[in-house]
């Protein structure tokens, strides 16, 4: 049986990378007591796997990670017996049963959003819900992304699903593709923003909070986008 | 929420920000409003190795334990991270807390091994605490210094208030006591060490006065103060059972070098190998209680989650117990996919079996560690481990498809002779003979591979040893060379391959060793030329070590190729661990005379350590 975990990361976690974080997990559960699965062979290991890696320094509200287990209790159970052994600044939201039939929770994602706010001294004076729906008219976002042949361009708009500025807490939202074939790092898109208006980019002005992952229920052309646990239920 | 000692900038800017963060599993948070005593517990190396260290586990929650006491940890900043903290003005700090460690009560710092002595130094820097014991006044935290190497503290004696010689489950109790009554009527500091240094098993440097003769031997070590006394006795606890020992250990976020539940089964070592120190000053063996292990292992991996448990001790075969605590963590870690990592076991039937129930037989290697080529340098160093005993360990594993060995050695060990060196590649030769003769051809899954390691030998205080001259960098070289082409010679020479340690540090490492309070000041001027994490080959800096004993007038080979007459008071000899200078006097004339002496369960030597009426001592014998 699978369970879909959901998960925030805030405060001083958000210095533990990816890989950490898994084997954080590994060891919660253990403690925890939660009955999971085990992969067989010599050296068995958890059956976990996590939806979107998020970037040291990020924090976080929607982060998922699906479980095998060879025993059910409830949601309620589940959430707080792991909670319980939550260090400070990670805390357990919901687990939801899956379907049998759900595909694993990183080849689900297809969105995230994200919400960005800016460190004192760095709120820009030129960011403006005009300009955001400037930016965001553009027929086309060429962008710079580095990889592993050197720097490449690539169109930045259809990856770019929404995008707005709160001009009264000066916030800035946005949601873009973070599935594993074409994910947009936060840094991109706000890089593209700086370029637009001709601003100094400095990627130590932001601090960035991933709000949800996304499944797309609807089709490609026509995205539903969802929560990563819409497809499971309480149990 | 916490407030961190370092912004979000610098942390995003350096290496795994995880190190200088705190707020572990199982880590522990107090009012500070509501404890009396602020201790910050020091390993002075990068993070991952420290919180590796099982001794400042076991004080840590020992001291955690005290209601007035919040022990914290801290470690040696990474240098990314040192050179921004000395750019910023930044001071040093604790990780639970986060804040600056000049603030504390105690600054207690591991000595695990001689090159760290100028990470101690980075320590107190960045701490902003004077280096110098007698430059420091209330304002900073009492600096006690504890670990092996406190067993020769002369070198780094100026930079410390105490050295705690022993084990810290005992005095650190009485000690807290003495510094809240000491701060309550308003003493001296000076007052207050003065008093530290009539508890058990604390040593105050800077109450003692050192007399030198013309050759820079010790003439005499006095105390300069009335009541201090003239020598300092190790502390050990006597029932490892019934004593403290951590449930729930601190569990990091970042991989450290021991990823796992540590279960300490018992202290000290009977078997009297002359070179090792750990053999000698953990005397007498002590066992913990197999009923109490078993029931530590349950809980430890209950509250850590650990997928993986070791058990820690010099030679763990000789715990009786080992059989039945082995067998239990074997079903018990079954049930519970949770991997055993063996320390290393003599090679018999038992080891194998166990071995081949916990891991994977073809990833894994056997290991031994002969130490010398020959028996007749065996015999010298009193390894009791045969020739015969190694090839039937050997066989017995092959024929139980194991065909990975590897082999531990010294060069440079008193006595040693070209044929002793030859001896160790022959020795390797006959492992692989031993596999083509045992494992037929159609069995055998590829060639044997043996890996013979070097290490040089640096002789150590507290062992018959203590007297031996050490080989210069040139002669440990050239033993070294001749190892490798004796490899070369043999049959199975492709079957073997031979690593060999770094000689410039295994020089230095003999200097601080042997060495005297005469090396403060150069150890002192050699990290302010910016010698730090000398134990690190990438930051050892040979040359200007070299460079500053010279300018300091200090000639080297006093400290490591001099011989030294039997009657020369060593720097150390005020300590007393127990095993007394004429036992390790009388383990160096045998050892001369190439003379076995039987290990502590077969017969007792009379070495000193019985006046602690505890462990092996007190038990009967089974001849």
């Amino acid at each position: 049986m699978k369970l879909r975990v959901k998960f925030s990361k805030h405060g001083v976690l958000r210095f533990i990378g990816h890989l950490d974080v898994m084997r954080y997990f590994q060891k919660a559960i253990r403690r925890a007591g939660i009955d999971i699965a085990y992969s067989a062979g010599f050296s068995p290991h958890q059956i976990m796997s996590f939806a979107a890696p998020l970037g040291v320094g990020l924090e976080s509200n929607g982060e998922y990670m699906d479980i095998e287990v060879n025993s059910l209790t409830s949601s309620k159970e589940f959430v707080k017996a792991l909670n319980a052994q939550m260090a400070d600044g990670i805390e357990i939201l919901e687990a939801k049963l899956l379907p049998e039939t759900a595909g694993n929770a990183m080849a689900s994602v297809a969105a995230a959003r994200y919400a960005v706010a800016f460190r004192e001294g760095y709120i820009p004076a030129f960011l403006t819900n005009p300009v955001i729906v400037d930016f965001c008219g553009q027929s086309e976002i060429i962008v710079a992304k580095q990889t592993k042949k050197g720097e490449t361009t690539f169109d930045l708009k259809p990856f770019l699903y929404e995008c707005t500025y709160d001009e009264e807490q000066n916030m800035l939202y946005f949601t873009v593709d973070a599935s594993s074939s074409g994910n947009v790092k936060p840094a991109l898109l706000l890089k593209a923003v700086y370029d637009r208006c001709n601003a100094e980019f400095d990627e130590f002005a932001f601090l960035i909070t991933r709000e949800e992952t996304y499944l797309n229920i609807g089709t490609q052309e026509s995205m539903q986008l969802k929560p990563l646990g819409f497809i499971g239920s309480d149990y | 929420m916490r407030k961190l000692a370092l912004s979000d900038e610098i942390l995003l800017n350096i290496e795994k920000p995880a190190r200088y963060i705190g707020n572990e599993v199982n880590s522990v948070m107090k009012d500070k409003n509501s404890v009396d005593i602020r201790f910050a517990m020091c390993f002075p190396d990068v993070y991952e190795i420290g919180m590796s260290h099982l001794g400042i586990q076991i004080l840590y929650d020992m001291l955690n334990r005290y209601e007035d006491t919040w022990c914290e940890r801290v470690y040696s900043p990474w240098p990314d991270l040192d050179s921004v903290m000395r750019a910023r003005n930044i001071a040093l700090f604790a990780l639970e807390s986060q804040e600056n460690i000049k603030d504390f009560d105690f600054l207690g710092i591991t000595i695990q091994y001689e090159m760290c002595y100028t990470n101690i130094l980075q320590i107190l820097d960045l701490s902003q605490i004077p280096f110098h014991a007698c430059d420091r006044d209330w304002d900073c935290p009492i600096v006690i210094g504890g670990g092996p190497c406190a067993y020769n503290p002369e070198p780094i004696a100026d930079f410390f208030d105490i050295f705690y010689i022993g084990e810290g489950e005992t005095q650190y109790r009485p000690l807290l006591d003495l510094y809240k009554k000491c701060k309550a009527e308003g003493c001296s500091r000076k007052e207050f060490l003065i008093r530290a240094s009539q508890l058990p098993g604390l040593y105050v440097p800077q109450l003692y006065e050192v007399t030198y003769n013309e050759d820079y031997t010790i003439k005499a070590y006095t105390p300069t103060v009335d009541g201090v006394p003239a020598t300092v006795r190790k502390e050990i606890v006597s029932d490892l059972t019934n004593t403290v020992y951590p449930q729930k250990p601190v569990v990091p976020f970042i991989k450290c070098t021991q990823d796992r539940v540590v279960l300490e089964i018992q202290r000290g070592c009977i078997r009297g190998c002359r070179f090792c120190q750990a053999g000698q000053i953990y005397r007498p063996v002590r066992e913990r209680d197999v009923n109490m292990l078993k029931e530590y292992a349950v809980k430890m991996l209950e509250n850590t989650g650990y997928e993986e448990i070791s058990l820690s001790s010099l030679s763990s075969s000789d715990y009786s117990q080992l059989e039945e605590l082995v067998t239990f963590l074997i079903e018990r870690c079954k049930e519970k996919n949770v991997n055993i990592s063996l320390p290393s076991l003599r090679i018999d039937a038992f080891s194998l079996d166990v071995m081949e129930k916990v891991q994977d037989v073809k990833k894994s290697s056997l290991t031994f560690a002969p130490e010398a080529g020959s028996q007749r340098l065996r015999n010298v160093i009193n390894k009791g481990l045969t020739e015969e005993v190694i090839l039937k360990g050997a066989a017995l594993a092959f024929e139980g498809g194991w065909n990975r060995v590897k082999l531990y050695f010294m060069l440079g060990l008193p006595t040693e002779t070209d044929e002793d060196i030859r001896g160790i590649a022959e020795l390797s030769d006959k492992i692989a003979m031993a596999y083509y003769d045992t494992v037929p051809k159609e069995k055998r899954n590829g060639r044997v591979q043996i890996v013979a390691s070097t290490s040089f030998f640096v002789p150590k205080p507290f062992t018959p040893f203590q007297w031996a001259p050490q080989c210069t960098k040139e002669e440990f070289l050239e033993k070294a060379y001749t190892a490798k082409h004796a490899i070369m010679e043999q049959l199975n020479q492709k079957s073997i391959k031979y690593n060999w340690h770094e000689a410039d540090a295994s020089v230095m490492e003999g200097i601080l060793a042997r060495g005297d309070r005469r090396l403060c000041t150069p150890i002192l001027k050699a990290y302010q030329k910016g010698c730090i994490f000398d134990a690190w080959g990438e930051y050892y800096k040979h040359d200007v070590w070299m460079e500053t004993f010279t300018e300091c007038g200090i000639d080297t080979a006093f400290y490591t190729t001099r011989a030294r007459s039997l009657d020369e008071i060593f720097p150390w000899d005020f300590i007393d661990c127990g095993v007394t200078k004429e036992f390790l006097k009388s383990e160096w004339q045998r050892a001369l005379h190439e003379e076995v002496t039987k290990n502590c369960k077969e017969q007792c030597n009379a070495c000193g350590a019985a006046s602690f009426q505890c462990g092996i001592c007190t038990m009967k014998r089974s001849s």
